[in-house]
């Protein structure tokens, strides 16, 4: 069948995503009915206003959260209907999360902090251990493996968190405001980063506020009041050739 | 997830809160060390009032010049007193009415026993030289050839019955009844075997079957002389027991000349009488420590589990960044499960080691040798895991059960 590779090449679908909570008698609506479709290896930036249901989406797409009804195909299989240790399972397999308060755990080093991803996966000592240098070394903080959060810089944590959210091969990194904490400099660091990732094959969704962010992304998605308000490709890419290691 | 991760983990969330760790610790060692410490101090003692005494059977009861339990003091204060000679112990055996057995007996430890054609125990075998009536009042019984008897005091014929241990051990390869007319060197006196003991085994309060018995008369002539003699003697029947000891009492009394309104020049004891009054004091000592054991790792346990409370809500976070790269309910639940009893086995192992040090404090002063009570250890670190889990069990399941996002969100 011709659709097959069509199907194939999708790696996220949402359809008639809605998501409400419950605020007493009060019910927010935060995500009204949301269709969206994202390839592999795209690099979408998702916009719009304070409130308007980034997060709870990024946090549906994460499987960090599940929708009040619609259906979330990710990779071909349904997670809308999974339960939480599958979701925790996904979680740890499919996707990289990397956020703005950078979370990592404070009293672990860089190492330990990259490895965790693994350690829940199950994978062993040795082969974890390389498997967390090689992350490290992808974002340029070889020299920093033993340091702990508290040493290193904004824009460096956020690297760890990069390595962190790589380390077990997602298929998709989601980040969520991933420059919101880190001066103007840092963040186009970090967004070179995120340039280098997508051209060597990942599927990046980045929630922003700054069109300069946006503009690093290929797809643009705004929302308002949980309606998806355009989807359209970017036309001002910009683009930033960064030798990461050098950087780091 | 390995276990050693979940170890790992545990032992740095413990380590980042030291000083907390250890007031919550406190408890747990404290229970722990209650427990541990008394039932040392009274196994200790039990070991040293069975030491301290012969095998003697029902409605039996010994006399002699040492106490057995008693502190260095009181050993001192006893040395002063005379011994009891062999005339003594006679004037009570032909005297005594209300008693069946007297049985008289002296002992040297340390003796090595070799068969002519030189197998040899190790230098360790107590040699009892007894009376005849010595045997059954020990509860000894002959199982091949013969005990002692009259006549081997009266010719004084070097004659030996052997514990089983020794036959097989000088005698290896033929069975015991064999050994019955082999000859025995012991302090290069040839002796002739004439019977062996029916093998005891270690059972309670017995001793193993490594000693020998010889005439009283020739033990006192090729042993040292001036020791003093036991004599245990055996009640007609239990009703007449008490009567017996007086009876005992009295004469040995009378030949010792004590003066009326002294107290005795000796000591008398049976087993029973003596384990009786200390079950009966233990008792109380192990109820009473039970009993405060149980209050402090009681309150133990509910600090154990505030602590993992406050430990849960300050590492909110924490939780949900676990949660959000992958951790399951169970891994968050072990992990908090593994911190408390680790916590629990930590004051616990404390607790036992303080506790066999100061339990053992009492065999240093009656200079017993110190024991280990592995039985009780295990028991405290059962004990330990299951108060861990006991309180720990919620606090684990409130943070497992936290919902990610939520916990993301909490600064
Ligand atoms: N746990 C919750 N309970 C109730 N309402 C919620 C909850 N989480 C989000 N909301 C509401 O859902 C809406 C969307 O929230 P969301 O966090 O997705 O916004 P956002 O687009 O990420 O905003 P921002 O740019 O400020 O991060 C908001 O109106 C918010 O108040
Ligand atoms: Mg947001």
């Amino acid at each position: 069948m011709n659709d097959g590779t069509h199907a194939m090449s999708i790696l996220i679908r949402l359809q008639n995503i809605k998501k409400m909570y419950q605020m007493g008698s009060e019910e927010v609506h935060a995500l009204r009915g949301l269709n969206v479709e994202i390839k592999k290896n795209e690099y979408v930036a998702i916009m719009g206003p304070s409130g308007s249901g980034k997060s709870t989406l990024m946090n549906i797409i994460g499987c960090l959260d599940t929708p009040s009804s619609g259906m979330y195909e990710l990779n071909g299989t349904n997670v809308s209907d999974m339960n939480d240790n599958q979701l925790a399972r996904v979680r740890n397999k499919e996707i990289g999360f990397v956020f703005q308060t950078f979370n990592l755990l404070a009293r672990s080093d860089v190492l330990h902090n990259v490895e965790l991803p693994l350690i829940y996966g199950g994978v062993g000592g040795g082969e974890r251990k390389r498997l967390a240098r090689e992350s490290i070394a992808r974002v340029g903080l070889t020299d920093r493996a033993h340091h702990k959060p508290n040493e290193l810089s904004g824009g460096q944590r956020q690297r760890v968190a990069i390595a962190r959210a790589l380390v077990t091969h997602p298929s998709i990194l989601l980040a969520d405001e991933p420059t919101g904490n880190l001066d103007s400099k840092t963040g186009d660091e970090i967004m070179g980063l995120f340039d280098v990732l997508h051209k060597e094959g990942n599927t990046i969704i980045i929630v922003t506020h700054e069109e300069e962010i946006a503009a690093h992304a290929h797809r643009r998605i705004r929302i308002r009041d949980g309606h998806i308000e355009h989807d359209e490709p970017v036309t001002d890419r910009r683009i930033i050739h960064h030798d990461i290691a050098a950087s780091a | 997830m390995e276990f050693s991760e979940v170890f790992r983990i545990a032992l740095s969330a413990i380590r980042a809160n030291k000083l907390r760790s250890v007031l919550t610790l406190l408890g747990i060692v404290i229970g722990v060390f209650s427990i541990i410490g008394v039932m040392t101090a009274v196994r200790v003692l039990q070991n040293g009032i069975e030491s301290g005494l012969s095998n003697l059977g029902a409605n039996t009861f010994q006399i002699q010049k040492f106490p057995v339990m008693a502190n260095r003091e009181e050993r001192i204060k006893a040395r002063n007193r005379k011994d009891i000679t062999l005339v003594q112990a006679e004037y009570l055996l032909y005297r005594i009415t209300t008693a069946t057995l007297v049985g008289i007996e002296s002992y040297d430890h340390g003796n090595v026993i070799q068969s002519l054609s030189g197998e040899k125990t190790n230098p360790n075998v107590p040699v009892f030289g007894e009376n005849p009536q010595g045997l059954p009042t020990n509860n000894w019984i002959v199982e091949h050839g013969r005990g002692l008897t009259e006549q081997d005091m009266r010719t004084g014929g070097h004659v030996v019955v052997l514990g089983m241990d020794i036959v097989s051990k000088i005698f290896p390869g033929i069975p015991a009844e064999g050994a019955v007319g082999q000859f025995v060197k012991i302090r290069g006196k040839r002796y002739q075997v004439i019977g062996v003991f029916e093998k005891k085994g270690a059972a309670l309060g017995g001793r193993d079957d490594n000693f020998a018995a010889i005439p009283l008369p020739v033990f006192l002539e090729n042993f040292d002389r001036d020791r003093s003699l036991n004599i245990m003697i055996k009640a007609k029947s239990p009703e007449i027991y008490e009567d017996c000891v007086e009876e005992a009492r009295f004469l040995l009394r009378t030949v010792r000349k004590v003066d009326p309104g002294k107290p005795d020049d000796f000591d008398i004891f049976s087993n029973d009488s003596m384990i009786a009054t200390f079950d009966s004091f233990t008792k109380y000592v192990k109820m009473g420590v039970a009993f405060i054991s149980f209050i402090s790792l009681l309150a133990a346990g509910v600090g154990i589990m505030n602590i993992m409370l406050v430990s849960v809500s300050e590492r909110v976070k924490e939780i949900g960044i676990r949660k959000a790269i992958g951790a399951r309910k169970s891994n968050i639940l072990t992990q908090f499960l593994t911190e408390a009893v680790v916590l629990c086995q930590i004051g616990g192992f404390i607790g036992i080691g303080v506790g066999i040090l100061a339990g053992n404090l009492a065999a240093l002063f009656l200079e017993i040798p110190p024991i280990f009570p592995v039985d009780w250890a295990i028991f405290a670190v059962v004990l330990c895991s299951i108060i861990g889990i006991a309180f720990g069990v919620y606090p684990a399941w409130k943070a497992a059960n936290l919902d990610p996002i939520e916990a993301l969100r909490y600064e």
